[in-house]
């Protein structure tokens, strides 16, 4: 007996698991790809209003809020500038670390998480590595969670403050977003693409405002798989072709707490990666220079470039505040909204 | 024990070729009778204590179904499952023979632990066969002592779960099984490619920020395991005995170690397969926003690989539908991901999600669905009088409705574990009564 191509065809009609039982809560932000264009460019309004919002009225929006730090990773930038946003908002903040809490002694994310709430917290900002842990906060939590990044998964409020930093260069009178504000821009994301969420939430964002994201990197680092995560995405292996095409270079570091056994000849991969004055000044000249951090100087990138005239790197810090401002008060605003009508 | 008269039924037996209205009598937990309707010597007889008359008209009557590849929990994990719950659950799915594999703590290494899962205290409802670990504590080192084993009752040998990844203990465990008459089954994973890794390899994985399983570990075993079963197998004259290894290859789930299957058997040689429900209906898209219940091993694989399990079900490669049932408790699945244990229930959603989409969908003949879910997995293992309604076999029978659609509610299940990815489905056929030598042991609330 022989199947027949039509009968298969009918696997489509086989039911789509629901993606969860609750409705995610609205202010939660887990994925970039949960944001519309509308959506982004209300946010971006948002964080430009809060940013030249008289600081004292600004800390009236969301004075004596309770908003929780859940970080089971460490974190410089995004820790302090989540933790910034919310105090410049008014809210009150306590972080709770994966050392130093109950989390030692085995308490699980979910119970950690509804301690949290019963503590009052209205939101829960957290850093993870598992991919996904901030699904299984929101379920179980119901709060609204931002995800200040997940494993290897997404890092949503660092594409966002990217987008805020390249707009501000590349088009910045900009006010809304749409599908072809970035169109034109090409945007080279060079290094660990494997292990980044950075580079997972950058390449579902910016082509969905027409930009073409090409991935550079080692097949160890980037696997061809990548181009398939979304529309938009191309893989140029050569660094110097990278460049040559490129109106912005995001480089990566290499996460070794992720590599998981995996070897690498570090002096093969910063001859053929790494980002050099020469070779700045000979590909891309006018390219801006991003990094999400932490940079790690005589790697990914010289220190040279890093302290240049085209890196943006302290900028993308900067940009980061306004961002997270603009997200805990949707992610609050939300919450808020959803009681009054219930 | 009290005589049963089924009466007025539709009756598939598709080992016996019977598809057609008849009366069966159960006695003494065997089949005494299978005749036209109205043709029994108890035509006459009224219901009393000492008979039982199930009116069956509407329905049909089958072989209790056959899961050869169940985990029951016991001994030790208890939280999830127990021989009881499961077995209660497996009665309520219409199952009247599971085989429980031997990864409970401890591993059923020894003809004790083996007994003890028989045994009455365990308050089975149906019959289990338990299945020996083919190696000490599953760790793939040192051979357990099979004839001991099967002289308890185990009826194969595996390390499920545990892939036995040595070629040397792979080999010995073949030669040795086969010098006692056991099937070997293998969870065919090499661990080595598989390290940290939580679903399918793929496009998926990478967009999901996961680490994934790649095809070739499932696959490049079955093919290590058909060399070692080709060379074992000595040109089809076998051991000295002139016994022949049975390789079974567990939960297949990519369409290379379907191809590896149905070349092997082109090349005469003893090797089969099973397929688990999810396997020939999910995808790795299912595991949707991290859900934990569509996390098992091997993993929702791409559509591709779905689709050559629905082929090799439809084209008779596939000699076995088995659920891989494994219960675990909510709080170990509701973690992340990542730390999630593999494995979901299957038990009550195997029949419904099989006659809805092999029978409904793909017009697989009910009797060959029956097939998948009884006479041939009794085969495979040699389970004698399981599988069949021929007088003389066992009095295992599900009566059913196979037009009655349902829906499925894991909160509903008789498993002490709801991890299952099919809460809300749709399910067709409707098992009325289930019959496990001659003891009713479910009745459905209809």
């Amino acid at each position: 007996m022989s199947l027949k191509a039509a009968s298969l065809s009918r696997v489509q009609t086989i039911p789509a698991m629901p993606p969860s039982t609750l409705p995610g809560s609205p202010g939660s932000l887990l994925s970039i790809g949960d944001l519309k264009l509308e959506g982004i460019s209300e946010i971006l309004a948002r964080a430009n209003e809060l940013e030249r919002e008289d600081p004292l009225k600004r800390s009236q929006r969301l004075a004596k809020r309770r908003i929780a730090l859940l970080f089971y990773e460490s974190s410089t930038r995004t820790r302090t500038s989540f933790e910034l946003a919310a105090k410049g908002l008014g809210a009150d903040t306590t972080l709770v670390s994966s050392l130093s809490s109950s989390i030692e002694k085995g308490e699980t994310l979910k119970d950690t998480g509804l301690t949290l709430r019963a503590l009052g917290a209205e939101a829960i900002i957290l850093r993870h590595p598992s991919s996904g842990a901030p699904w299984l906060l929101e379920r179980e939590t119901g709060l609204p969670v931002l995800n200040a990044g997940d494993g290897m998964h997404e890092h949503p409020s660092q594409a966002l403050l990217d987008l805020r930093t390249i707009l501000a260069h590349l088009r910045p009178s900009v006010e809304a977003v749409a599908a072809d504000t970035l169109a034109g821009v090409t945007v080279a994301i060079t290094g660990d693409i494997l292990h980044s969420r950075v580079a997972r939430s950058n390449m579902l964002l910016l082509p969905s405002l027409g930009a073409r994201v090409i991935l550079c990197g080692p097949k160890e680092l980037l696997p061809e798989v990548a181009t398939q995560a979304g529309p938009g995405i191309e893989i140029e292996r050569d660094f110097t072709r990278a460049l040559q095409q490129s109106h912005v270079v995001m480089m990566l570091r290499i996460q070794a707490e992720r590599l998981a056994g995996l070897q690498l000849d570090l002096e093969e991969y910063k001859g053929r990666y790494q980002l050099t004055e020469s070779r700045l000044a000979s590909s891309a000249p006018q390219a801006l220079v991003m990094h999400p951090g932490p940079i790690i100087r005589g790697l990914e990138l010289t220190g040279e470039v890093a302290d240049g005239p085209q890196s943006l790197i302290l900028e993308q810090v900067h940009h980061g505040v306004a961002i997270r401002m603009a997200l805990v008060l949707r992610a609050l605003n939300a919450r808020l909204r959803k009681d009054v009508s219930a | 024990m009290s005589t049963v008269l089924i009466r007025g039924g539709h009756l598939i037996d598709p080992a016996a070729g019977v598809d057609g209205l008849r009366d069966v009598v159960l006695k003494d937990g065997k089949v005494a009778e299978v005749t036209e309707h109205g043709k029994t010597s108890l035509a006459k007889a009224k219901a009393s204590s000492d008979l039982q008359i199930i009116d069956a008209k509407g329905l049909t009557v089958a072989p209790g179904l056959v899961d050869i590849h169940v985990h029951l929990r016991e001994p030790g994990q208890g939280h999830k499952e127990t021989i009881a719950t499961g077995t209660a659950a497996a009665a309520a799915g219409g199952f009247t023979s599971v085989a429980a594999m031997p990864n409970t703590t401890p591993t059923n290494d020894t003809p004790e632990v083996t007994r003890w899962m028989q045994a009455p205290e365990r308050n089975a409802s149906v019959r289990v066969f338990p299945i020996g670990a083919a190696t000490r504590a599953i760790k793939g080192e040192v051979l357990n002592d099979y004839a001991a084993l099967k002289a308890a009752g185990v009826v194969a040998v595996t390390d499920d779960g545990h892939p036995i990844l040595k070629d040397g203990i792979m080999r010995e465990v073949l030669i040795n099984a086969t010098r006692h008459g056991l099937s070997v089954i293998q969870h065919a994973e090499d661990t080595r490619l598989t390290g940290g890794c939580s679903m399918n390899a793929g496009p998926t994985a990478f967009r999901m920020g996961l680490r994934g399983m790649p095809p070739e570990a499932e696959y490049g075993l079955v093919e290590r395991d058909i060399r070692l079963v080709t060379e074992l197998s000595m040109n089809g004259k076998g051991d000295k005995n002139g016994h022949r290894p049975h390789l079974h290859v567990a939960h297949t789930s990519t369409a290379q170690a379907v191809a590896a299957v149905r070349q092997a058997r082109r090349n005469g040689l003893r090797v089969t397969c099973e397929v688990a429900p999810h396997h020939f209906l999910l995808t790795e898209e299912h595991v949707g926003a991290y859900n934990t219940n569509a996390k098992m091993n091997p993993p929702l694989r791409s559509a591709a690989d779905r689709d050559a399990m629905i082929q090799g079900i439809l084209d008779g490669v596939v000699d076995a539908i088995a659920t891989d049932h494994a219960p675990h408790a909510a709080f170990e699945k509701e973690v992340e991901f990542e730390r999630a244990p593999n494995g979901i229930t299957g038990l009550e959603s195997a029949l419904g999600l099989s006659l809805r989409w092999l029978h409904d969908e793909w017009k697989l003949p009910l009797g060959r669905v029956l097939s998948l879910l009884s006479a041939q997995p009794a085969a495979l293992l040699a389970l004698k009088g399981r599988g069949t309604l021929t007088v003389g076999s066992f009095a295992d029978v599900m009566i059913f409705d196979p037009k009655h659609e349902w829906i499925f509610h894991a909160k509903d299940s008789r498993s002490k574990s709801k991890n299952t990815p099919f809460d809300g489905w749709t399910m067709r056929g409707k098992v009325h009564w289930t019959i496990s030598e001659g003891r009713v042991v479910y009745k459905s609330g209809l």
